[in-house]
Order: C-alpha cells, then sequence, then structure tokens
C-alpha cells in the first residue's frame, strides 16, 4: 500500500506538462474556457488523490506520536 | 465622512482587539511568542498556511493580473495545488526535526542540519532580503485599498502608518496567536466577500460566467488562453514548477509549520488546501468582469481592477466592507512576516554574535525589533521607488535557492555537505541578482529557440544552483574522507 503514495506525481503531470494540451477557450466548461477548467478540475482530483494518500499511510493510523 | 470609512476603521480596530486579546493565559516566551508553544492544531495551522495565500498580493493582484494579462493569472492556481502536495511528504519530516531540536526559524533548521552557525547567517539575510520587500508590499497595498475603498478621504500615507502602528502593536504583545486569532476575522471575511462578488459580478453584467467569457473572447481574442510567446506554455510550466518548489521556502510559511501539534495536523491540510485555493477563480472573475467594465487601466494601475469596479458597482458602504477585507488581508500576512523577520534578527543574527544571549534576552530583542522592522518597512514603502520593486521580484527567485539544500538535508544519507551548501545557495542567490538587477533574460539571446526564451529565468539560478552544490559537496567529502581515516 505504500507505494499508493506515487500518484502524487499525477497533479505535477497534468499541471506542468497537461497545459501543453489544453490550450484553447473552446468547448467551455460551466462557463470557463477550456484551460482554466482543466486546472481547475485537476484541483479537486488532487484533493481527492491527497484524500487517498492519507487514508492509505499507516503514519495516520493508531496513536499520534 | 462617508458610508465606507466606519467598516474600514471597523477591520483596523476588529484587528487590534483580536491581536491583543489572542494573548489571554499564555506567558510570552520565545517559544510562545514565535511558534505558538508549537500546540496549534488544523484550523489555526490551516488559517496560518492559508493566510499566505489571500495576501494583498492575491486580492488585488490576483484580479489585477486577471484583468491585464489573462490566462498567465491561472498559474496561481497551479502552483499553489502543487506546492501542498509537496507539503505532504516534505513538510512532516521538517516539523518533527525542528520540535526533537527546538527550532525557532528556518535558518535554526540550517545551522542544526548541517552544524554551521555560518550558513545560519547567510540563510537569515537571505530571508530578510526577501521578507522586508513582501512586508513593503502589503503596505503599499494598504495604502491602495484604504485611499480608493475610502473615496479619498484617507490619504494613503496616514492609512500606511496607522496599519503598521496597528500591527506592530499587537505583533509585540501576542506574536504568532496574534496572528491566527486574526486570521480567522481575516478568512471570513474574504471567503464570504470574494465568493460573493465572483458570482455576482459576471452575472450582474454578462447575465453568466458563459458569456462573460464569450464576451472576452470576442473583445479580445485569444486573452483567456496562453499566448504564444512571452507568457507562453514555456513560461507557465517552468513558472509554475519553480514557484511551487519555493512556496515553503518562505521563512514565515517555514516558521508556521513549527506552530503544528502534530504532524498530521499537517498532512490533513494537505487535503483540504487545494479545495481552498478556489476561492482565487472567484478573484480571477472579478478581474474578468472588469476588462469590459472598467477598461483603460494600465501599468500598476491594473491592480485596481477590483475597487473600481467595486466602486462603479455597489453603495459607498459595500465598498467599505471590500475595503475592511482588504486591510485584513494586509495584516495579518504583515503580521507574520514582522514577527518572522524580528526572529531570524534577534535569533539567528544578535545571537549569533553573542551566543551567550539566553532565549528571554532574544526573546525581549526581537519585540523590540517589531516596530524597527515595520518602521524601516514603512520608509521603504513612502520613499522607495522602483528598486522595490525589482526587489520584490527577486524575493521568490531568493528563497526558492534555499530549496535543494533543504530538501537533500531530509534524506536519511545527506549528500550535501555544509560547504556544498554553502556555495550553492550563494551561487543561487548571486545569480538571481545579477539577473533582477542587470534585467537579463534569455530574450537577450536570440539565438536561443523560442521556447527557451520565454521559460522562467529563476530556473537557470536553480540548476546552477544544483550543480554547485553537487560539485562542492563531492569535492569536500573527497577532502574530508582521508582525514577522517586518519583520524580513526
Amino acid at each position: 500500500m505504500r507505494n499508493i503514495r506515487w500518484i502524487a506525481i499525477i497533479p505535477f503531470l497534468a499541471l506542468i506538462i497537461g497545459p501543453f494540451f489544453v490550450n484553447r477557450v473552446d468547448p467551455l466548461i460551466l462557463g470557463l474556457p477550456f484551460l482554466l477548467a482543466w486546472i481547475v478540475v485537476w484541483i479537486l482530483i488532487t484533493s481527492l488523490i491527497m484524500a487517498v494518500i492519507y487514508a492509505a499511510d499507516p503514519a495516520n493510523r493508531g496513536n499520534e506520536s | 465622512m462617508n458610508g465606507a470609512l466606519p467598516f474600514i476603521a471597523a477591520a483596523a480596530l476588529l484587528a487590534l482587539a483580536l491581536g491583543f486579546l489572542a494573548r489571554r493565559g499564555k506567558d510570552m516566551s520565545l517559544e510562545q511568542w514565535t511558534v505558538g508553544g508549537r500546540g496549534f492544531g488544523a484550523i489555526f495551522v490551516f488559517l496560518l498556511l492559508a493566510g499566505e495565500i489571500y495576501t494583498t498580493f492575491t486580492f488585488l493582484g490576483g484580479s489585477g493580473y486577471a484583468y491585464g494579462k489573462g490566462a498567465p493569472a491561472y498559474y496561481i492556481l497551479s502552483y499553489g495545488t502543487l506546492a501542498y502536495v509537496l507539503s505532504y511528504f516534505m513538510l512532516p519530516p521538517i516539523w518533527r526535526y525542528a520540535k526533537e531540536h527546538r527550532l525557532y526559524s528556518q535558518s535554526d533548521f540550517f545551522v542544526r542540519k548541517y552544524d554551521s552557525p555560518t550558513l545560519g547567517v547567510i540563510v537569515a539575510i537571505v530571508d530578510i532580503a526577501a521578507l522586508i520587500p513582501y512586508l513593503v508590499l502589503q503596505f503599499k497595498g494598504l495604502g491602495i485599498i484604504v485611499e480608493v475603498a475610502g473615496y479619498g478621504a484617507i490619504s494613503s500615507t496616514v492609512a500606511i502608518w496607522t496599519g503598521a502602528i496597528v500591527v506592530a502593536a499587537y505583533v509585540m504583545v501576542s506574536g504568532v496567536h496574534g496572528s491566527a486569532w486574526t486570521a480567522v476575522a481575516k478568512d471570513l471575511l474574504i471567503l464570504i466577500v470574494v465568493i460573493f462578488l465572483g458570482m455576482y459580478l459576471p452575472h450582474h453584467y454578462y447575465g453568466g460566467l458563459a458569456s462573460m467569457f464569450s464576451a472576452i473572447e470576442q473583445a479580445k481574442p485569444g486573452f483567456t488562453v496562453l499566448p504564444p510567446h512571452g507568457e507562453s506554455l514555456w513560461w507557465f510550466s517552468s513558472t509554475v514548477l519553480l514557484t511551487a518548489l519555493g512556496f515553503y521556502m518562505w521563512p514565515h510559511s517555514f516558521g508556521s509549520i513549527y506552530t503544528a501539534r502534530s504532524a498530521r495536523v499537517i498532512r490533513k491540510n494537505a487535503i483540504v488546501l487545494p479545495l481552498y485555493q478556489l476561492i482565487l477563480l472567484f478573484v480571477f472573475f472579478v478581474g474578468f468582469a472588469a476588462i469590459l467594465q472598467v477598461p483603460g487601466l494600465s501599468g500598476p494601475n491594473i491592480d485596481l481592477a477590483l475597487f473600481k469596479l467595486s466602486v462603479k458597482t455597489f453603495d459607498p458602504w459595500f465598498v467599505g466592507v471590500i475595503g475592511a477585507t482588504g486591510v485584513l488581508t494586509a495584516l495579518v500576512p504583515g503580521s507574520m512576516i514582522l514577527m518572522t523577520a524580528a526572529t531570524l534578527i534577534a535569533n539567528n543574527l544578535y545571537r549569533a554574535l553573542d551566543p551567550s544571549a539566553d532565549d528571554r534576552r532574544v526573546s525581549l530583542m526581537a519585540r523590540l525589533l517589531v516596530p524597527v522592522v515595520a518602521l524601516v518597512a514603512v520608509l521603504f514603502t513612502l520613499k522607495g521607488g522602483e528598486t522595490i520593486v525589482a526587489l520584490l521580484l527577486m524575493g521568490y527567485s531568493l528563497v526558492t535557492q534555499l530549496f535543494p539544500s533543504l530538501v537533500l538535508s531530509l534524506a536519511q544519507r545527506n549528500i550535501a555537505t555544509r560547504e556544498g551548501a554553502v556555495a550553492g545557495i550563494v551561487a543561487g542567490v548571486a545569480t538571481v541578482a545579477v539577473v533582477s538587477l542587470t534585467g537579463a533574460n534569455f530574450h537577450k539571446l536570440p539565438w536561443l529557440p523560442p521556447e527557451i526564451q520565454d521559460l522562467n529565468i529563476g530556473i537557470v539560478a536553480l540548476i546552477l544552483n544544483f550543480i554547485v552544490l553537487i560539485v562542492v559537496s563531492a569535492v569536500t567529502r573527497q577532502a574530508a574522507e582521508p582525514a577522517r581515516v586518519a583520524a580513526e
């Protein structure tokens, strides 16, 4: 389960490399230009990813040191 | 007297009152004053860390950037998010080490890890050189906000002096407790005000987000995507990466890690902070809404977009509420910066000169330095010209130079030596200084491919820093090796 922490790399790929493929206005998503919508969606996914890592991390279980 | 002034005055009084009350029931040792006795739970740590996102820079600058430059502003959303991902892994070991060794400042961390007081002094100087312009920016923002939101009834000079006195007073009394308590008021207010503005203004003027962005696309095609040259994709990605690495290298952010009660508090925050960051989206909406409603602002005046549009749209009392929010966005980060700078001078410069000084003396010294630092910042704010802007642009690149030797020091076996760390930081900082002061950039080298020309030049300093660090570390370790063998 410790390997699951590697999914933390995904937000970096999405937000640093990703824009090269989505730098356009249309289609508007929920009224946002596509590039902005891409970033917003990835921020939401990033929060989820961190929640998964948190839940899987044994350091967050049991009594706190 | 106009309808806005009571609200602006109330914000200053509220900050003062909360700042003083925060002291109650604490004996203000250095440990309490500067790191809150290392007892803050998730909410306070969250607000201190989030406090750094919502400064006057984001309030005025975030909307101004969207107004003046469009899509490049999105980078502010991206880099914070990536910094929080890093924080999950990077901050807990820093926190643990700081607690074990009872550290007070970022400079202390380097002193301990590399067993080098010299490195501590260098880090402290880099920190202070980056912090003072940052404080000046908060004061400058405060002056603008009060002058515009108060419909000119209070001059920015009066506002800056008043703000500086308020913040210095409560920092002296309550230290980081004052910052945390005022941060509660600030974040509540900014949450309500910014979300309201970001939803209301696009609706009021355009009938919705989609029609607003379509109207902008009609008037300024390509404004909401990254341009092919200049602040292009290459600029965007290199800047996001660079600033994400530098985010927690700011000494006041670094210091707020120390206030946490447990490492879990920090990890939990890594889940919530990206979401909280999305409030910036509403700040951008305000800037975008202003493009076609208050056109014609240019140069430094783009930062006025939010207030110009507010003054045009709302009654004075509500402009006063927005102004009050703006005042708090200046005071809270200002208080963190002020406290951090005073702690660095007392704990890492003064104590380095006089190692016999005990915690009590350093604590007293730090508090006495608070008004001095505030005064220096006010004078820079009122007198400083362009040099301050140059210094400020340098600030982020300066603190980012601490990243390589910091991260390497977290490894089980640190490949960086003391000499390597010093040489790397000095090389990086010198590069930043030369580049900033001469205005050099890749665009002056026309033979480079355009992609490379658009890269953030801070990357060069960071790479140079890293190479020097590795080379010097390798050399000094080899030189030390035979000596160690001989000693055995």
